[in-house]
């Protein structure tokens, strides 16, 4: 689905946990999640870190789509 | 014992008589005749096998009269008796490919005789037939021909002495996706460790499980004003309203959902949940943020972060479905954000 959107045209962003396969599937902005239940959110957190959390990598997928990539890109830390 | 007899299929460019402006030369049938490729097949079969007549038949004249031409190929077979039909190689050409491999699959099903034809692992024959007959594969140009040669011969006259025909990487074929049982010298985890060995020592090694092959798409430029950007939020993780309206499918689904969101600003265990199987639903059924992030999405469209979060998010179950499922979804879920004037796409996995 990734790949699709890219190939019509929109900046996508991949948030995911299990990158590898992101990367084999071809998407080319990817930010890593926390987990596969809970990709933007991490339940052993009090609801407020937990939000902060969220905050950070909705940001960084955020960041991910302004800047210019020459190919696939993970965005770590 | 008689030589084995075989008729070869080619079309109008390998016969000789023309390209594309002969493409709608109709059925020919040369008895006794060897032509073109049928020679270098010839050669390869020896003694073992003759070929006792050619038909040639333009790409275009067959792919625009299947059912004709099919009729007139299997008339000439059923009067001439072979033993075994040929046609190709193909190569990369499309509607030659179509052809030969059409052809085949009616002659196997209709005269119940060995069939066998060749052709690029990319000709559109092959995602056809693949399944009902054995391709060779070939090279992308006639300059695979030696090659293409070598291999038909051994599995053509295996098919014709009707033996019993190996694995799809032993004996040259296409796979065709079926599985055989079988058991293994050694266990799984000792092939698995010798795999890795070689593979850390960087010598070839075969896996067992090869992954489906992936086209690649190139970037887009990024988002230059993000603060009057509308960003859509897209998910793979299942995420729906409570109840799951559209019966998205837990597995393997068959479609994606619309939902919209105009004035919601944060999923609630009352309001979403995941439809996904697979994972550990628990914590996306408590709060759906987790995996599609709608509540901070609104707080940085209140902070002026971002222009909008489109008022729509789409979703559909990650969990084995298709690639062909998700690349429909994927270019169906593109054409309406387009629509929409959408920017730019989070899209998020479980």
């Amino acid at each position: 689905m990734v790949k699709e959107i890219e190939r019509a045209g929109l900046p996508v962003v991949h948030v995911c946990t299990v990158t590898p396969i992101s990367l084999t599937v071809g998407a080319n902005r990817i930010v890593p999640a926390i987990a596969i239940p809970h990709p933007l959110g991490n339940p052993s957190l009090p609801a407020d870190e937990e939000k902060e959390l969220r905050r950070r990598l909705v940001k960084k997928a955020l960041h991910a789509l302004e800047t210019p990539v020459d190919g696939q890109k993970v965005f770590e830390d | 014992m008689a030589k084995i007899r075989v008729i070869h299929y080619i079309n109008q460019f390998f016969a000789q008589i023309g390209g594309e402006e002969k493409a709608d030369y109709p059925v020919e049938f040369r008895d006794g005749e060897k032509v073109g490729p049928g020679l270098a097949l010839s050669a390869g079969f020896g003694d073992e096998a003759e070929i006792v007549g050619t038909i040639i038949c333009g790409d275009s004249f067959f792919n625009e009269h299947i059912d004709e031409a099919s009729a007139q190929i299997i008339d000439i077979l059923k009067e001439h008796k072979p033993d075994l039909f040929v046609a190709g190689p193909a190569f990369n050409a499309g509607r030659y490919g179509v052809a030969c491999a059409t052809i085949c699959a009616k002659v196997q099903e209709e005269l119940h005789i060995p069939v066998l034809t060749a052709m690029y692992v990319e000709n559109p024959g092959v995602d056809l037939y693949k399944k009902d007959i054995y391709i060779v594969p070939t090279k992308n140009s006639a300059a695979g021909m030696k090659d293409a040669v070598k291999k038909m011969v051994p599995l053509a006259l295996k098919l014709a002495k009707g033996e019993k025909i190996g694995a799809s990487c032993e004996d040259n074929y296409i796979n065709q996706g079926v599985r055989v049982n079988f058991f293994e010298d050694k266990p799984g985890a000792a092939r698995a460790v010798d795999m890795l060995l070689k593979k850390i020592a960087g010598k070839p090694y075969t896996t067992e499980y090869p992954m489906p092959s992936f086209d690649r798409v190139d970037p887009n430029p990024p988002v230059t004003d993000l603060a009057h950007a509308k960003v859509a939020l897209v998910t793979s993780g299942g995420i729906v309203p409570k109840g799951n309206p559209d019966h998205i499918e837990s597995s393997n689904a068959s479609k994606f959902g619309e939902y919209d969101i105009t004035g919601v600003d944060d999923l609630t265990a009352d309001t979403y949940e995941t439809a996904h199987g697979g994972y550990d639903p628990t914590y996306a059924n408590e709060d759906a943020d987790r995996v599609l992030p709608v509540d901070v999405m609104r707080e940085f469209e209140k902070e002026g972060l971002i222009g909008s979060l489109h008022n729509k998010y789409y979703a559909t179950v990650g969990n084995g479905t298709a690639v062909a499922s998700a690349k429909k979804f994927g270019e169906e879920i593109a054409k309406r954000l387009k629509a929409d004037g959408v920017d730019a796409v989070i899209l998020t996995s479980t």
